[in-house]
Parts: structure tokens; sequence; C-alpha cells
């Protein structure tokens, strides 16, 4: 602040009675005000420095390295590597994309109406509701995806009730599952433990978004000639668009990497990026600057997407 | 309002009033609505009025077909919508809370209601009603950018485009102070004029009900105490919860002892025999409650200044006088009644200072009997808590 300005500042507190001694004290409570935040972001940016901006760097410089495991990897700015490991292992990371893409699909279309519903009609029973949904937290992740191999298994009631029922030809038919008798170790296995794995991570910001919603607002759409479902999307849907939005992103973006479902539900055809990745980094690939290469590719492709997809939704704020 | 506007009668032509036949809504084992039966006639301004919790929201939810009875029936002219879907009926609310929608504007929270019946063109309707609201120039913002006179307006036109038959409004002035709320007032009856449409407005505010509605009803404990245009009520209460709920009422308790031509006499607690008109006895048997309001009651220094003809209650002290401008309101402790009200015009005549002896009179015309074998207050606590 200018001199005069403070004169007249001063001037102008002295004339309603202030003392020129809480005048300065009020500057320096203000300019303690003004060093609080950066004090406040402190623990924040250190916490991006030591784990975001070093280990991205590390990953960059090591996806543009050469050599190999016995004479060691020197930084050689190779960005030849992309197209190596492109040309390479494309079709692995088309597939993982598609994979978190229908994992995503199918979430939300089972938490929207889930969330929905524990949030307007389960009254007394939603935080029980809401406990359940996460349950399955309590126990491994590993554990949890390997009951898939069970529930799928080729003589259990599952794939029995779908085969009386004249799904599993249905599935195998537009190339989701390999036989007519079997699921596991297809598409379709490991998409089932993905959405099963990942779908409190769609509910969970879906539903806190709709819980925030007015259920009087509801019955103005009623009352304004909206049926149910013309309510839920002139009204609800909008509503709870943020949550929509960083429900499928939270499901998307940890899908596109995970592999643990490809490996322990999928087969030989069913091998995703991750897998890939795994094998170069600390495996029996043993090219850890290709390794680097891939995940910084999945990287960008991810938030390419993730970018698009937040313009699109047109939800802005959430970036 | 020409039959080729561009907003058509909603949900086909329904016309006619509206009915309530023996309708009862129980929640769990509590009555919120007690057997109501009512009949609000077409292009009525009709005013529900009564304490909170009595079940006026409840009624209207009804209506509105938010709520399903438990019991009875709904009827617009001839059509039973009892069980018809809300979204299916030609009745709009004006929430008690707004309930405007936060993602849309102005003027996309009005055009809603067309909208969903597939109205093409929204945007003459619209304006016009932007206009009718004076908030043609804020139509692009949102509700949350409002303040709460505007939101309330937003909340009437979204309501109002429609056309509805019935329009109910749910206490929708409640949170204004009070000068928007007698220009909202006066607004809302000009509407209401203007369009035609039924009215049930929803208030606990009395004098509200009594500027603005064409038939009054007094709800209690979710029943309908009693029913009619404004100054019949304000005249001719039939019970003490009427009689202390709207306005204010001298009520003292007494014993019918003969008539005296078109008057009957009945005696008070301390033996005072006063006459009120036969024709205003709603008293079944002999006990009765003798009332008169404090506007029709006069003060005296001495029995001597009484003209002949008048009831009398002799003995009185004045214990508190407020000076109000157009009126100087006593309250004078007399034998049957420490607390009586006594309101006097601003004619220049004398002041009573608080302690004075004084003797008060009415004209026998002017007093109400009601049956004796009710609550003497009932309805005066609620009067209180609603008014403030
Ligand atoms: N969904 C409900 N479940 C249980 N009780 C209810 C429900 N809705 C209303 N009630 C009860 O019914 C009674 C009438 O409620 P209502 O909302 O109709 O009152 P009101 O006359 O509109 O009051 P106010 O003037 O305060 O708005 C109240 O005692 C209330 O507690
Ligand atoms: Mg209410």
């Amino acid at each position: 602040m200018s001199a005069p300005a403070l004169a007249d500042e001063a001037a102008e507190a002295l004339a309603d009675g202030t003392t020129v001694a809480e005048l300065r004290a009020d500057k320096r409570v203000r300019r303690r005000r003004a060093t609080l935040p950066y004090v406040l972001l402190a623990p924040g940016i250190i916490w991006l420095v030591v784990f975001f901006i070093v280990p991205m760097w590390s990953i960059v410089s090591t996806s543009v390295e050469t050599g190999d495991m016995d004479t060691g990897f020197v930084l050689s700015w190779r960005w030849a590597n992309f197209g190596d490991v492109w040309s390479q292992w494309h079709q692995q990371i088309i597939r993982s994309l598609e994979y978190s893409l229908m994992c995503t699909v199918f979430c939300l279309i089972l938490a929207l109406p889930l969330a929905y519903f524990i949030a307007f009609k389960a009254g007394r029973w939603k935080n029980l509701l809401m406990a359940l949904v996460v349950a399955p937290f309590f126990t491994s992740y590993l554990i949890r995806t390997l009951a898939w191999k069970t529930i799928l298994a080729d003589d259990g009631w599952v794939v029995h009730a779908m085969n009386t029922l004249h799904i599993t030809p249905l599935l195998s038919g537009m190339g989701w599952t390999y036989s007519d008798n079997s699921v596991l170790q297809t598409p379709f296995s490991v998409v089932c433990g993905m959405v099963y794995n990942f779908l409190p991570f769609t509910v969970l910001p879906i539903y806190t978004a709709m819980e925030k919603i007015d259920p009087r607002l509801h019955e103005a759409g009623q009352d304004l000639y909206a049926s149910a479902w013309a309510t839920f999307r002139k009204v609800t849907f909008p509503l709870a668009l943020p949550g929509i939005v960083g429900g499928t992103l939270l499901t998307f973006i940890p899908a596109v990497g995970d592999y643990t479902n490809a490996v322990m539900l999928g087969g030989p055809k069913t091998k995703v990026i991750g897998t890939v990745i795994e094998q170069q980094m600390i495996g029996t690939g043993g090219n850890i600057p290709y390794g680097a290469a891939l995940s910084v590719l999945l990287m960008v492709g991810t938030l390419v997407i993730t970018l698009a997809y937040i313009k699109r939704a047109g939800t802005e704020e959430i970036v | 309002m020409s039959k080729n506007t561009e907003t058509p009668a909603a949900g086909g032509a329904v016309a006619g009033d509206l009915k309530l036949v023996n309708v009862t809504k129980r929640f769990g084992d509590f009555a919120a609505v007690k057997d109501l039966t009512l009949t609000i006639p077409q292009g009525s301004f009709f005013a529900l009025l009564g304490a909170s919790g009595c079940g006026k929201t409840t009624t209207l939810r009804m209506v509105s077909g938010l709520e399903e009875p438990t019991a009875g029936r709904v009827l617009l002219g001839d059509h039973d919508v009892t069980r018809l879907r809300p979204y299916k009926r030609p009745v709009n609310t004006v929430f008690q809370n707004y309930a405007l929608f936060p993602h849309l504007t102005i003027a996309e929270n009005i055009a809603f209601g067309l909208k969903r019946r597939g109205v093409k063109d929204v945007k003459k309707p619209v304006q016009d009603m932007l206009d009718l609201i004076e908030l043609s120039h804020i139509g692009a913002r949102k509700p949350n950018q409002l303040s709460g006179g505007q939101q309330q307006r937003v909340a009437l036109g979204r309501a109002l485009i429609n056309r509805p038959q019935v329009l109910l409004l749910d206490e929708p002035l409640g949170a204004l102070d009070l000068k928007l709320r007698r220009q909202m007032q006066i607004e809302l009856k000009r509407i209401q004029t203007e369009v035609g449409l039924t009215f049930v407005h929803v208030t606990h505010d009395q004098e509200e009900a009594m500027t603005m509605a064409d038939t009054i009803a007094v709800m209690n404990l979710g029943r309908i105490e009693q029913l009619g245009s404004p100054t019949d009520l304000y005249e001719n209460p039939r019970t003490t919860f009427v009689a202390n709920f709207l306005g204010q009422s001298n009520l003292w308790p007494g014993k019918a002892s003969g008539t005296v031509g078109e008057h009957l006499r009945v005696r008070l607690e301390d033996g005072t025999g006063v006459l009120i008109p036969s024709a205003r006895n709603n008293a079944s048997g002999d006990e009765v409650i003798v009332g008169v309001r404090p506007e029709k009651m006069s003060i005296h220094a001495s029995a001597d200044e009484v003209p002949d003809g008048r009831n009398m209650l002799t003995g009185g002290v004045v214990t508190d006088t407020s000076f109000v401008g157009v009126s100087t309101q006593y309250v004078v402790k007399v034998a049957v009644c420490d607390e009586l009200g006594v309101f006097v015009q601003n004619d220049g005549a004398r002041i009573f200072r608080p302690g004075s002896d004084v003797v008060v009179s009415w004209d026998p015309s002017q007093g109400f009997g009601l049956d004796g074998k009710q609550d003497i207050d009932a309805g005066a606590e609620a009067d209180l808590e609603a008014g403030s």
C-alpha cells in the first residue's frame, strides 16, 4: 500500500475514533494474514514435490534411457523408445482402455439407481446400506478378486443359471467370452471383477451428490408435470452431475492401470498393459525404459481422455 | 384470457370446483387431517388459516397429489383425482420454501412446467410471465443470486404460467418482511383477479387471510373449525377457538336466564346481567360464553356517563394503557375478567391512566354467545405463536 493511501486510511480511521496504535496492530494482522495461506499450503507443496514432481521426472527420464540389465541404463534421450513400445504393445494399451471404459459404463449403470435408492428411498437404512457398499473393502483386494474365480467357475451355479437362460451363448456371440459353457479367462470375467472392485468408487461420489439434493425439488418437479423419470432427467441428474463425473473418473483412472483382475480372472487373451509394464519393470521383460515409456504413454492417454470427458460434461470446477 | 393463448389449460379441461369429501390423512397413529369436507368454488380466493401443525400443508399436499389421503376423495369438478399422480393434475403449488431448481436460470425455472407438457415455443409466455412478476431484467440469473422476495415471485411465476385450475400457495409470503409482504399480497390479489384462477392460500397470518380471501376456513387440530367470509368469521365466530384466533375477543362464562325481546339475558359469574342478540347465540344449552370484540367496547369514568340500554361492567380498574396512534388500547381488570381489552378510537377523548377507576360498556347488538362447554382460551396461545 502506498504511503498517501495509508495516510488517507489513517485519517479516515482517526475520524471514526480508531487510534494510530490500533491501526498499526491492524496492519500487522493483515500482514500475517497475507503469509498465512503460504504457510498452510507448504505441507501440500512439499508433498507434491516429493511424491509427484520427483517421481514424475524420474519416470519420464527413465523412459528415454537405453542399456540393459547387466550394464545398467543411461539417459540417452532416446525418444524412439515410445515408438518401439507402441508398435509392440498397442494392442494391450487399447485393450486396457476398452476394459476400463466398459467397467466405468457398467459401474455407472449400477451406481445411479443404487445411489438414488439409498439417497432418497432408504430412509433410516441409509447409513447401513452405505456401510454395506463399502464393506467389501474390509477384505483384501486379492482375496475378493479370487472369490470371483469361484463365483464364475464352470460348474458354479452362476454359469449354470446363465446357461439355462441362454446368456452364455449370447456373450460368446458378442465375443465377450470364448465358449458356450464357460466364462472364466475371458474379457467378460475380467470386466466382472473390475466392476465389482470399482463399484464403491462410483457409488460414493454419486451418493454424496444426490444426498445433498433437496427431496422437495423432486416434489416440485412432479408438481410441474414431470413424471418420476422426467424429474430424474431434468432435476436429479443435472444436480448429481458433479458426483457422476467424479465417480466415473475415480473408477476409470485406476481401472486403466489395474491388472489384478486381468491376471486372476483372465487368460492369455486378456493381457492388459499393466501386466506388460510389471513384466518390463520388475519381471521377466527386463527393459525398464520400455516399462517407463509405457507408463508415460498410459498416463498421457488417460489424461487426454479425462480432460476431453470433463470438458464435455461441462463441470470444469472439478479439475 | 382468450382460449387461443399459448398456454392451454393443464391436463385437459376438467372445469369446476375443488371438493374434498371426508378426507382423512393419518401418519402412523397420528391423524393430521380428520374427516375434512370442503368445497372451494372455481375462481375464488380461499384462505386456509390455522396454527402451526394443524394440517394445512397436509391438506394442500393431498390436493396436489404429493400425499395420498388415508380415506376420502378429492374432486376437481366431477373428476375424481384422489389417486391421480401429481404430474397429471391441473394443480400447481407455490411451495413453503419455494423449491426453485438451483441448476436452472429464472427463465428456465419458469419454463419448466410448459416444457414438460410439450409446449414448443415457450419464449413468449416466459417473457410475459417475467414481465408480470417484474423480473425481466434478471431472467438469466440463477435462483441463489436472488433476494427472498424475488425468489418468491419466481416460485409464483413458475406455478402461474401453467394456468392451473387450482393454484396452491403454502405460506408463500412467510419469509418476507412486512412491507414486501403487504406489497406481494396486493400483487397476488391483483393477479388472481386478473387470471381468474382458484387460489388456495395457506397462512397463519390472520390479517393476510382477511384482506385477501373471499372465503376463510379456520383449521384446528386437523379439522375445519369454521368457514365463511372474513366479516362473517370475525363478527360471528362460532367457537372460542375462532373468536380468539381471528383477532381478539373478550370472553366470559355465564348462564342464560331468560329472553328480553330479541335478546338473551346472560348472568355472568359475578351476577351482572348482560344482553346478547338471540340470533348471535351459538350455545345449545344454558351455559353461554359471552364474547365482545375489544373495539366494540367503550370506557367511561363512571356509570352515569353510560347511555341507556348498553351492557355495562362496573368496578373496573385500568391496569395498562398503550397509545398506538389511531387508537388507545386499555387492559382493564373487572370482576369477571382480569384482562379485559378495550380499544378506543383516538377521537380526542380523555385517556385513562393505569390505576383509574372505570366502567366499560357496549351495545347489546355487538355481543355474541358461544357454547359454554369449551375451553375458553382455545386459540389464544396459538394466535400469539403465529402472530409473532
Ligand atoms: N410425513 C409426516 N410424517 C409424520 N407426521 C407428519 C408428516 N407430515 C406432517 N406430519 C404431522 O402432521 C401435522 C400437520 O402437519 P402440516 O405440515 O400439515 O402442518 P401445517 O398446518 O402446515 O403447519 P405449519 O403452519 O407449521 O406449516 C403435524 O403435527 C406434523 O407433525
Ligand atoms: Mg405448513
